[in-house]
């Protein structure tokens, strides 16, 4: 392949891992910047998108099957942010560091049920029929399933930074971010909003799962490798924003996806460098709309 | 810098030097570890060691969360290192006390590096930050296969010698771990009941009227991230010479979190509380994971979950009855 070529796929590859990672980013930012909770289960959560793409769909996806996971992970997804809203319902005046115990205590519990349900196999599963060959533009060929995942990510993406954005509920959010207690003191329970912003979080991850998954594949192990990566995208681009995870998430699909392909042993310390060059800059991210000093 | 810190801070200053009580206590209790392998069957001696190594690193980032009051998700990343450079420095030659230097040293210098990123951010950003850099570092010792050897980790890792001797039967590699348990422990009590100590603990408790009084607290967080660093890289050399073996999975988030998790159940009051936790999570590890046909994970979830739920006051509890004492 020409240099030009791969130079292409990999920025194409990076547009399609940032928007992924936006989406898996973004609900982890809105649980942290609205609940004040650090979901370290949130790896887990995408995890589980994925291996139910592959327990629906098998091998080779079709579109009913892919339908159906869809509608399953959104079920899971919203189970689970709510069972995660409850039990961590009880620690809303501790500190993060249990929280933090909680939900790792949760992912771990979570991790080995999986491992226990899927095995320890990578669980590859490939897109629908259309989607799983490569498509030519101008004499380069692409994986199609990449081009339509950077489509149906920005969707998402655009739809989850206009309803936090530009909608009232949205604003409901940012007002939560900004000062819970002046929400509650306008007459809307905060309580109902923190229910709602798990179960939106949880979707988001366990979407992204899915459609993450004929680019990730199951395996164990994926679920540290994800909330490590959305957890730098969070600390870069600044918690409870939606911009800031944005072109963080970006930023980062890129330096993943460029690094791996130029410099393919070094990229867990590229990962490490932007970061430190990010922070060095910026110390409390891109983009903070929480109170930086909060505890 | 050090009689400054003396005469400012001397109100919340614990007692300083060391006691004729405690003193015994520490006597008293090197004895009794001493004595165990006399007692204790080899596999017994054995989970001791294991007791101590883990138990020396959960003391290590004791003085951070405690102390210092910085939540760390990835200190294994330092214990890692360490012992990834102990092993690497014993397998070209160098068995005993020189590869523990060598992991000591190369530990400091990655808590340097992590440290100066890390430090800029506190309270839930430095978990976030200290959890990245924990799974980058496990990434790392898996794919740099030239010299960690990969998934497979390093192995055949050489028994420590000491003037002369080999030390690779259970009761002697036991003791060899101890002595240098207890120099580490030393000198994590000697830092954080003296005055340096002191400004660490006036930090956590209010880190913007310490930097009014002038501290640099940048600096001396970073500071305490490197000496914790240096220990826990003590205790990963301690680990090689122990289990003659490091895998990716001794810097990784598992192990990281496990001696968080020792150091929430020890108490984070103590500097020796954190061993005890080490001691119930080693055990609950090794004879569960067991029995459980390798559902460990499972079970060490639950202790995660139990122990948040069934401490309800937990850090804060403690933290503050120190603060009345």
């Amino acid at each position: 392949m020409p240099t030009t070529q791969i130079a292409v796929t990999a920025m194409v590859n990076g547009l399609a891992i940032g928007l992924l990672l936006f989406i898996t980013a973004a609900g982890l930012s809105l649980i942290f910047g609205m609940m004040d909770v650090l979901n370290l289960a949130h790896g887990a959560l995408f995890l589980t998108g994925a291996y139910l793409a592959w327990w629906i769909g098998g091998e080779q996806q079709t579109w009913p099957s892919l339908a159906r996971a869809v509608v399953a992970v959104v079920v899971l997804g919203a189970a689970a942010g709510g069972l995660l809203s409850l039990l961590t319902a009880p620690l809303s005046r501790r500190s993060h560091l249990e929280q933090a115990l909680l939900t790792l205590g949760i992912a771990l519990v979570a991790a080995d049920i999986l491992s226990a349900l899927f095995g320890d196999d990578v669980r590859a599963t490939e897109p629908p029929a259309g989607l799983d060959g490569t498509v030519t533009i101008a004499g380069w060929s692409y994986p199609s399933y990449r081009l339509a995942l950077v489509g149906i990510a920005a969707l998402l993406a655009a739809a989850v930074y206009w309803t936090v954005e530009r909608t009232s509920l949205g604003a409901l959010f940012r007002a939560t971010v900004s000062d819970r207690d002046m929400v509650a003191t306008v007459g809307v329970d905060p309580r109902l909003v923190r229910g709602g912003v798990f179960v939106l979080g949880s979707v988001l991850a366990t979407l992204a799962g899915l459609l993450g998954a004929p680019i990730y594949h199951a395996r164990p192990g994926l679920d540290t490798t994800i909330l490590v990566l959305a957890l730098v995208v969070v600390v870069v681009g600044g918690l409870g924003s939606i911009r800031g995870p944005l072109i963080a998430a970006l930023l980062f699909g890129q330096v993943e996806s460029v690094g791996r392909a130029v410099l393919p042993g070094l990229a867990s310390f590229l990962l490490f460098g932007t970061l430190a060059a990010v922070l060095v800059v910026r110390p409390r991210g891109l983009f903070t709309l929480a109170p930086g000093g909060r505890r | 810098m050090t009689s400054l810190a003396q005469t400012r801070a001397a109100p919340a200053r614990p007692r300083l030097g060391v006691g004729a009580r405690t003193a015994t206590g520490i006597a008293a209790g090197t004895l009794l570890l001493a004595a165990a392998p006399l007692y204790l069957a080899p596999y017994a001696t054995t989970t001791l060691t294991r007791i101590l190594v883990f138990g020396l690193l959960a003391a290590s980032l004791n003085l951070l969360v405690g102390v210092v009051g910085l939540p760390s998700l990835g200190h294994a990343a330092f214990f890692g290192v360490g012992a990834y450079a102990a092993a690497w420095t014993a397998i070209h030659g160098l068995a005993g006390a020189g590869a523990l230097l060598v992991g000591v040293v190369v530990a400091a210098l990655v808590a340097l590096v992590a440290g100066a990123v890390a430090v800029r951010a506190s309270g839930v950003f430095f978990l976030m930050l200290t959890l990245a850099i924990g799974e980058l570092t496990q990434q790392a010792a898996d794919s740099w296969e030239s010299v960690t050897g990969g998934s497979n980790g390093l192995y055949g890792v050489p028994a420590p010698t000491l003037f002369g001797t080999v030390l690779d039967q259970p009761a002697t590699t036991y003791w060899y771990v101890l002595g240098f348990f207890v120099v580490g422990m030393l000198a994590l009590r000697l830092v954080s009941t003296s005055a340096p100590g002191v400004v660490l603990r006036g930090i956590r408790d209010s880190e913007d009227r310490m930097r009014a009084l002038g501290y640099r607290t940048t600096a001396i967080k970073l500071g305490a991230l490197v000496f914790a660093g240096a220990v826990a890289g003590l205790a990963g050399g301690l680990l090689a010479a122990q289990q003659r073996l490091v895998t990716p999975a001794d810097v990784g988030f598992e192990t990281s979190a496990l001696a968080l998790l020792a150091v929430v159940i020890g108490g984070t009051g103590s500097w020796w509380g954190p061993c005890l936790g080490a001691a119930l999570v080693i055990v609950v590890r090794d004879s569960l994971g067991a029995t459980l046909d390798g559902h460990g994970p499972l079970a060490l979830g639950l202790l995660f979950v139990l122990v948040v739920y069934l401490l309800p006051t937990g850090i804060a509890r403690i933290r503050l009855r120190r603060a009345a004492s």
